[in-house]
């Protein structure tokens, strides 16, 4: 019984992990750059949550949209300000990379001074008791929080196989040049990925938040590096790769946690990392490093 | 005869070379036109410069507007597509998935599955293999579709480059009566071929660039006579 709860644990912190995975695998497919900032966008939801609930007493759905709204509007400001004028004039990689960092540290640092640097608490949004499932108690978020990312996958699977906004994202990461020469505008295209990328992360922000009640300016930095890994477990730049690492990732994390200790398991996690790396660096469902072209 | 593509004073630079060198040339409505040189003539480059792909110097008007510094999804829009060299099919996309895209900025959708089942019609291998990954298909078949995925934008004038690359002397054939039919459809081609003897033998005029300028045009039937057009790009 126990070691199913820690499952069900698992999937839970691991359907976060994969949320905001998607973040970086969607970017990386399509610009191949890893957002260093996209952990914190995971922050910048949370407190966007918590000022229209807590400081404007407004209704929890109303706080869910505008945290997802925020993180749009983030993710979409951030590629518009900070990396589509280099990507445009075709600055090096590593470029692009320092100022991931860069912006990273600027919206740390911006919440701190609006914020503080303390932890604030944060309101539990949705109060319903546990849920008698087969005679285990399961808590409604976390129950909540996995049947959410499921149907989000499922209906990012649609918007990326069958829409003609998901073609474009197909076509622009495959080959950028060859979209524009099919009248595709690759600057909206990529504008819209970030902004996809960013609206779940935010959704992901929000199921965190209630299970972890507690948010700092800094929260983002060690969730986004878990996700991180998750990305690089499933496979850099590839979607179902992200929901993949995500759920083994959390299930890894949540079973270390329960049967061995507690320290270990960021260790283990960051063991994961290492190994994939030594082993499989393309990821479990990654591109082939040599592909034909 | 109008002038649909007028490039005047073409110059591209990658860094300290010089890759095209001021060059201007015509290209007529419903002309076949092509552009003939060796490896690193500055062909490609042309292209690209004319697509809006790469930035340039000078200026490029096509149907009397200009296109110099246009965002290459927009030149496409106006009527200008182009089969880059290499084919660059969407190798992870399926065939039918890669004619779409050539639709991309199209809105008339009854037009779009109407020129679908003409491109179907004329190219059967292609229908057969429609659900089909692009990147599993031969050589030569990923050349038609990379073609076909031009002709889906419906466009005025298609810009073709190296469409002859790396296919054997038969699928040579096919690919260039597929440009003919096309052409003979209504739609202006300039053709970049290192194969000048195919190009020449389609073409109604030439362009011979050498090193990043223009050293020869003129009437294709006659170049393809011409001594040293003979001796250095037709092996004669």
């Amino acid at each position: 019984m126990s070691f199913l709860l820690q499952v069900i644990n698992g999937l839970q912190v691991g359907s976060i992990y994969a949320l905001v995975a998607l973040g970086y695998n969607m970017v990386y497919g399509i610009v191949q750059l890893i957002n260093f900032a996209h952990g914190d966008i995971i922050m910048v939801g949370a407190y966007g949550a918590y000022v229209v609930l807590v400081l404007c007493g407004l209704p929890v759905w109303v706080a869910v949209l505008a945290s997802i709204a925020l993180c749009v509007i983030a993710g979409v400001g951030i590629e518009k300000v900070a990396y589509s004028r280099l990507r445009n004039h075709n600055a090096p990689r590593i470029s692009l990379l320092i100022t991931a960092i860069g912006v990273s540290i600027f919206l740390q640092n911006l919440f701190q001074l609006i914020f503080g640097s303390a932890g604030i608490p944060f309101p539990s949004m949705f109060q319903v008791a546990p849920i008698n499932l087969g005679g285990l108690n399961i808590s409604f978020v976390t129950i909540l929080t996995i049947v959410v990312t499921v149907l989000l996958m499922i209906a990012l699977q649609l918007l990326v196989g069958k829409t003609k906004i998901g073609k474009a994202m197909r076509a622009v990461s495959e080959d950028a040049d060859a979209a524009k020469l099919m009248g595709i505008n690759t600057n909206s295209t990529v504008a819209f990925t970030f902004g996809l990328g960013s609206g779940l992360a935010a959704v992901g922000s929000v199921l965190y938040s209630n299970a972890y009640p507690m948010i700092t300016p800094f929260m983002g930095s060690m969730l986004g590096l878990k996700a991180f890994v998750a990305a690089v477990l499933g496979g850099i730049g590839s979607i179902p790769g992200a929901m993949l690492g995500g759920f083994i990732m959390g299930i890894v994390e949540s079973l270390t946690k329960g049967y061995i200790s507690t320290q270990l398991a960021d260790a283990v996690v960051f063991g994961i990392l290492i190994v994939v790396l030594l082993v499989k660096p393309s990821g479990l469902l990654g591109r082939n490093a040599t592909e034909k072209v | 005869m109008s002038e649909m593509l007028k490039v005047e004073n073409l110059n591209v630079s990658y860094g300290a070379i010089h890759a095209v060198k001021g060059i201007s040339f015509s290209v007529n409505a419903g002309e076949i036109i092509t552009l003939i040189g060796a490896n690193g003539a500055g062909k490609t480059t042309t292209m690209h410069a004319i697509s809006g792909l790469i930035r340039s110097g000078g200026g490029i008007t096509f149907c009397g507007q200009s296109i110099h510094g246009m965002a290459a999804h927009k030149i496409v829009k106006l009527g200008l597509a182009q089969v880059p060299e290499g084919r660059r099919v969407f190798a992870k996309m399926t065939v039918q998935e890669n004619l779409e895209m050539g639709a991309y900025g199209r809105k008339d959708k009854a037009a779009i599955a109407d020129d679908l089942e003409r491109i179907f019609q004329r190219l059967p291998r292609l229908q057969e293999r429609r659900r089909q990954l692009a990147g599993t298909l031969s050589g030569g078949e990923q050349q038609m579709l990379a073609i076909g995925r031009a002709v889906m934008a419906a466009p005025k004038m298609l810009l073709l480059d190296e469409p002859s690359m790396g296919l054997s002397p038969i699928l040579v054939h096919e690919v260039f009566s597929y440009i003919q039919d096309i052409n003979a459809a209504g739609v202006t081609i300039l053709l970049v071929e290192q194969n000048a003897k195919m190009a020449l033998s389609i073409a109604s005029r030439a362009y011979v660039l050498e090193t990043g300028a223009i050293a020869m045009s003129g009437d294709a039937e006659a170049l393809a006579k011409d001594p040293q057009v003979q001796r250095v790009y037709l092996g004669g």
